[in-house]
């Protein structure tokens, strides 16, 4: 009993800090006009109830915006995005919720199934309306608690600009600035939310900081921007997204992410993307435009990203490590599945700018059915960066005739004393490897799912192990129907 | 057990086996022998389901049912085991993975309940010991870098664990030098019972001293020219397969 009455009292507490942060009926009724221009802009900085000095760095961005050009050396084809006929504020809740889980498209729920998510989490993702999720709100809170403990800040973008503006004033933009990239500088008039992270110095943070558990936040819109300080000798690591494939009625994305890692801090960043690919005659999905970018700042500091692309009609995304501080270490370990028509253009970049940097990438990519699978990366050395390793592996693996792979790996080394190792490999699952399995009774499309999970097992091995179970299993939902 | 009747197969538009009458019994071992070219490894892929080989005539039976039918998981769950002559490789999966992914998809196929991972352990390193196949040998991505015993005592762990039914070997001895022989041939004898039936083809009598069989057919130039006893094997390592080339 003692467990309810904590559990209602959670709850409550809960609800009424949403009040409190201005979550309020009128907000949810309303939405931006219509298009993008600096009214947009503003509207949505009053709505979130942002500083002037926030504003301001979003008209810039925005006026910057303004004078570029979308890029297209990307080897994804898509028809032209229409910036002015689209929404780029709507509050939280204002994406209509369902009433029931039978209103949910029968091919999600049937994924949910196999990936073995329960109900109410089902409900979560699939954006039904649920009255109190009491379980996982109490989770939040011991969470929260366990973490304010150690002075870990880890909360919504939107209330780190109110209630900690120093921190995002001296670090928003410092590793992406607002004249970056097209999509990025995009991201930077118009973010909606996304997370905040701060680690105190000498912090080890004790848990895993997961979106997932961010579920108030779950509607965090289209342009997600993140931001995560390891202070001096401090450790985090973050996963995001879910291996559940979420319903989203924005078709595009353009997030940013930005990492700080100060002397002797590590980041490990954790993502399993799993967007609404589009069907099996590529039709809908989501474009995904996403600028990542770790900055290991401080010397002997640490910045690591692994990620699980699976979903996406169009994925356009290099995490990347800017190896400034001496001895710093940057990591890339990628599995990208494309099927049907998808089309993946990923990759990292490894910039090393300090003395005695190391840098290792594995990129694993998969395609099937008709889609193109590019691995696009570069290792960059610095003239004055001395004694820099870096090694890197592409493999690609094609499941059948009509799909592509391609790999193209710039490298600049403009110190000779830098090491650096490319290795590459394209390969087909064998007749020969699938008749072996299927005689030992594994049936075709899981004797695929062996088989490429095999494939991936470097990478699968950096995630975190609760994670890595649900992406296994996602690996061979990804290709189901490409064995006849 | 297995009754192939009037047996033709093509492969790439060439017939290979040019009617073929065998009938295997439970609880019997057929040692196939003939010289290479004489169809022996097309009648096992054949009999497992690989693709490419197609039946312009005749009809395999297996337990009563229509195996050509079936598809190659089928056939296996149902409990038809091929050693292969040259086991493939599969990179990044464990031994143990692949062996738990089998033997579930087969217990799954067939309505039984899955082994989770203490119960299936200790079967699995039960079955292991007297194959001497260590732990470490079970940690390994299956058949990458193993040696030629290795591969066939895997092959052979593999059997015993999935106890099919209908088991062929198909020249389980290539690459064996003769202390892998023996353990392997051990690990196979262990396996002969009177609920379950083999086939094994080779193409030399040495492994038939090892795994004596009940029964031996020649095969040669698609067909089966000549059935006799285990002595027929000794004979043949006299004469050699000149007779049948003609």
């Amino acid at each position: 009993m003692a467990a309810v009455r904590e559990t209602v009292e959670t709850v409550d507490r809960v609800a009424g800090e949403k009040y409190k942060y201005g979550f309020s009926t009128d907000i949810e009724s309303e939405r931006a006009p219509i298009g993008l221009s600096e009214d947009t802009i503003r509207y949505i900085s009053a709505k979130k109830d942002e500083p002037e000095w926030m504003l301001e760095w979003r008209l810039n961005a925005y006026r910057r915006w303004l004078t570029m050009e979308e890029p297209t050396w990307a080897k994804v084809e898509y028809p032209p995005i229409d910036f002015q006929n689209a929404y780029y504020y709507s509050a939280p809740k204002q994406n209509a919720k369902l009433a029931s889980l039978d209103e949910v498209d029968p091919k999600l729920l049937e994924t949910y199934k196999k990936l073995g998510i329960p109900l109410i989490e089902q409900q979560m993702l699939a954006g039904v309306a649920v009255d109190a999720v009491f379980d996982s709100v109490s989770v939040v809170t011991t969470f929260k608690k366990k973490l304010g403990e150690v002075g870990v800040i880890f909360c919504p973008f939107s209330e780190a600009v109110r209630e900690h503006p120093d921190l995002v004033r001296k670090y928003l933009g410092s590793v992406v600035p607002t004249s970056d990239n097209y999509y990025a500088t995009l991201n930077s008039a118009v973010f909606s939310d996304g997370s905040f992270v701060y680690i105190p110095p000498g912090v080890r943070c004790p848990m895993e900081l997961s979106t997932y558990f961010r579920i108030n936040e779950a509607q965090t819109g289209q342009f997600e921007r993140t931001l995560i300080i390891a202070d001096k000798g401090s450790y985090v690591s973050y996963l995001e997204g879910c291996t559940a494939p979420q319903r989203d009625e924005n078709q595009l994305h353009a997030a940013v992410v930005e990492l700080v890692a100060l002397e002797d801090a590590e980041i490990k960043y954790s993502t399993v993307q799993n967007w609404f690919p589009g069907d099996e005659n590529g039709k809908g999905g989501i474009y995904n435009f996403v600028t990542k970018r770790g900055d290991c700042r401080g010397d002997n500091s640490k910045i690591s990203w692994t990620q699980v692309e699976t979903g996406s009609a169009v994925t356009w995304k290099y995490p990347s490590c800017i190896l400034r501080g001496d001895n710093s270490r940057g990591e890339f370990y990628s599995i990208a599945i494309s099927n049907h028509f998808q089309q993946v253009d990923s990759g990292t970049k490894m910039i090393h700018l300090g003395k005695n940097t190391s840098s290792r990438i594995i990129s694993k990519g998969i395609a099937a059915g008709r889609s193109s699978n590019t691995y696009r990366g570069l290792v960059s050395v610095h003239k004055k960066a001395e004694g820099v390793r870096n090694f890197t592996q592409c493999d690609s693996l094609l499941i059948g005739p009509k799909c592509s792979a391609h790999t193209v790996p710039y490298i600049e080394a403009k110190n000779p004393t830098a090491i650096l190792e490319h290795e590459a490999t394209t390969s087909k699952i064998s007749e020969e490897q699938l008749f072996y399995c299927m005689q030992r009774g594994v049936p075709a499309e899981e004797a695929v799912a062996l088989i490429v999970n095999g494939f991936c097992r470097d990478v699968l091995q950096q995630l975190p192990m609760e994670f890595a179970v649900e992406a296994q299993k996602l690996v061979g939902i990804s290709l189901e129907g490409s064995v006849g | 057990m297995l009754e192939i009747k009037n047996l033709h197969v093509e492969v790439g538009g060439k017939e290979i086996l040019k009617g073929i009458d065998l009938t295997v019994e439970a609880g019997k071992v057929h040692a196939i022998m003939g010289p290479n070219g004489s169809g022996k490894s097309t009648l096992s892929y054949l009999l497992s389901g690989r693709e490419g080989y197609n039946v312009t005539k005749g009809s395999v039976t297996y337990k009563g049912r229509d195996l050509l039918a079936m598809s190659v998981d089928e056939r296996a769950s149902a409990g038809v085991f091929l050693a292969f002559q040259y086991p493939i490789e599969i990179p990044g999966v464990t031994t143990m993975t692949f062996l738990k992914t089998a033997l579930n998809a087969q217990r799954k196929a067939r309505g039984e309940d899955e082994l989770d991972a203490p119960r299936f352990l200790k079967l699995v390193r039960e079955k292991a010991k007297p194959l001497n196949v260590p732990d470490d040998m079970l940690k390994r991505a299956l058949n990458v870098g193993f040696s030629g015993g290795e591969k066939k005592r895997a092959e052979i762990l593999q059997m015993s664990l999935l106890e099919p039914s209908l088991a062929i070997l198909d020249e389980t001895d290539s690459g064996l030098d003769i202390d892998a022989l023996k353990v392997v041939s051990e690990g196979v004898n262990a396996l002969r019972s009177p609920d379950r039936a083999m086939i094994v083809i080779t193409h030399y009598q040495r492994l038939l001293d090892h795994i004596v069989p009940d029964v031996v057919h020649v095969l040669s130039k698609g067909r089966i020219v000549r059935t006799g006893g285990k002595e027929l094997a000794g004979e043949l390592e006299r004469t050699g397969y000149a007779e049948f080339a003609a």
